[in-house]
């Protein structure tokens, strides 16, 4: 049920890869409204704060992610995948797993070396310090490019998984979409009709 | 019990007062605050300073402003009658970047564009020492009014110019600014050097 199996995720793996897409996902909305749209300053500030510790909230996650990702077995590629799509997915996902942490970590960057020197304070409990960087205005412009640019690359890459897996849900019709929906997956046709109400499992 | 701050202010008051014995004809009257009685204006040369402290220590916020007017009239017969007007132009704050001052003029804290003035007209004053009192008026930014009280020491005299250095906290909040709360404090640290010179 929490570790994964030979024929699909556990419920770990799948809480953690949801938990961690939803975020990250909202963390680049906000991220680019924030910094990119004309807003009211109160707000802006706010975004910030609110951006930063969504973030570090991210990288612990992304951090247990890679951990559970090194020691866990990854279920068995679904039949049926080419040599060339295996490799191209394993790629992808490793990409992932580590703009996951660096990503955060450039944003921790920019926090640290930014001269206005403004204190992450986690969800206003705790005080979380800045890196050892040096805090100049150069420094702190190469680290939000760097930041941005790992960002939208996540973006970019999100997107191109998400692609995959519809492609292989609504076109391939293997069960790669919905092993990631739910645990205890068995591979097979029940499993491509894990939900009685799909549209697919009345066709079938 | 006198710090030696104050004694040090005690000895220059009373050097100040014995030079003016000095110089006056004779039977002038003894030392004290009254002789200081008039109107003045406060220069330019005067400076107001404020400071927000962040979570977790380290700097926090400091700043001042640039421009401002203001005048006084301290009363000979009661000290206590003494008034204080006093306007800041918040457009004319200094911080330590760019992007701090941007935003201390937003409409985020000051909001200059909408409210050009901070204004502190006194209500009360109340002497507490020699060469202290308690000044406690009404405080007028971004159209919202409060009673605020600052703590006055007299610092220099003489008989064209008088200085003081004044302190005071205040909470920005009620005065709907608590933007960056509980990141930088609410309350805002103001320690200012007032030069008035006579009218
Ligand atoms: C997976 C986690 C994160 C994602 C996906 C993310 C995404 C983004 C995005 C899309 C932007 C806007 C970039 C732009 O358009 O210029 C941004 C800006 C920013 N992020 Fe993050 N972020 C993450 C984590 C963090 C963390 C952990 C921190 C700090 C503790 C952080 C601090 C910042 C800062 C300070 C900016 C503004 C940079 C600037 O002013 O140029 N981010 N982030």
């Amino acid at each position: 049920m929490l570790r994964n199996k030979e024929g699909g995720f556990g419920v770990i793996t799948i809480v953690l890869h949801w938990t961690i897409a939803l975020l990250t996902l909202g963390l680049i909305l906000v991220g680019f409204i924030m910094r990119r749209t004309d807003i009211d300053p109160t707000l802006q500030f706010s975004l910030y704060q609110w951006h930063k510790s969504i973030g570090f909230t991210v990288l612990g996650l992304a951090l247990l992610r890679t951990i559970w990702w090194l020691v866990e077995r990854s279920p068995h590629p679904v039949p049926g995948l080419r040599p060339m799509e295996h490799i191209a997915a394993r790629a992808t996902h490793t990409t992932l797993i580590l703009l996951g942490i660096v990503t955060p970590l450039a944003g921790w960057a920019v926090a640290s070396a930014s001269t206005l020197n403004i204190p992450s304070f986690y969800f206003d409990l705790i005080v979380i310090p800045h890196l050892p960087l040096a805090q100049s205005e150069a420094s702190e412009a190469f680290w939000a490019l760097i930041h941005a640019w790992l960002a939208y690359i996540v973006l970019g890459l999100v997107a191109v998984h998400a692609a995959a897996a519809l492609y292989h849900h609504f076109i391939r019709r293997d069960e790669i979409l919905t092993r990631m929906l739910r645990s205890g997956f068995r591979s097979g046709r029940a499993g491509a009709c894990f939900s009685q109400k799909s549209r697919r499992c009345q066709e079938e | 019990m006198m710090t030696p701050r104050e004694s040090a202010l005690r000895a220059t008051l009373l050097l100040a007062f014995a030079l003016a014995a000095v110089s006056a004809p004779a039977g002038a009257k003894t030392a004290s605050l009254e002789d200081a009685a008039g109107n003045y204006r406060i220069a330019s040369s005067s400076s107001i300073q404020f400071s927000v402290p962040q979570v977790g220590g380290g700097g926090g916020l400091a700043g001042n402003f640039g421009k401002f007017s203001g005048r006084f009239q301290i009363d000979g017969n009661n000290v206590e009658r003494s008034t204080v007007e006093f306007t800041l132009y918040p457009e004319s704050v200094r911080a330590r970047e760019q992007r701090i001052e941007d935003f201390l003029r937003s409409s985020a804290v000051f909001d200059t564009a909408n409210y050009q003035t901070v204004t502190f007209r006194s209500t009360s004053i109340r002497q507490t020492g020699p060469d202290t009192a308690t000044v406690e008026g009404a405080l007028t930014a971004r159209g919202k009014t409060r009673k605020e009280r600052f703590t006055v020491t007299l610092t220099n005299w003489d008989r064209r110019s008088i200085s003081f250095t004044i302190r005071g906290s205040i909470r920005r909040a009620p005065y709907g600014m608590d933007v960056g709360t509980p990141i930088y404090s609410n309350v805002v640290d103001f320690d200012m050097n007032i030069k008035g010179t006579r009218r």
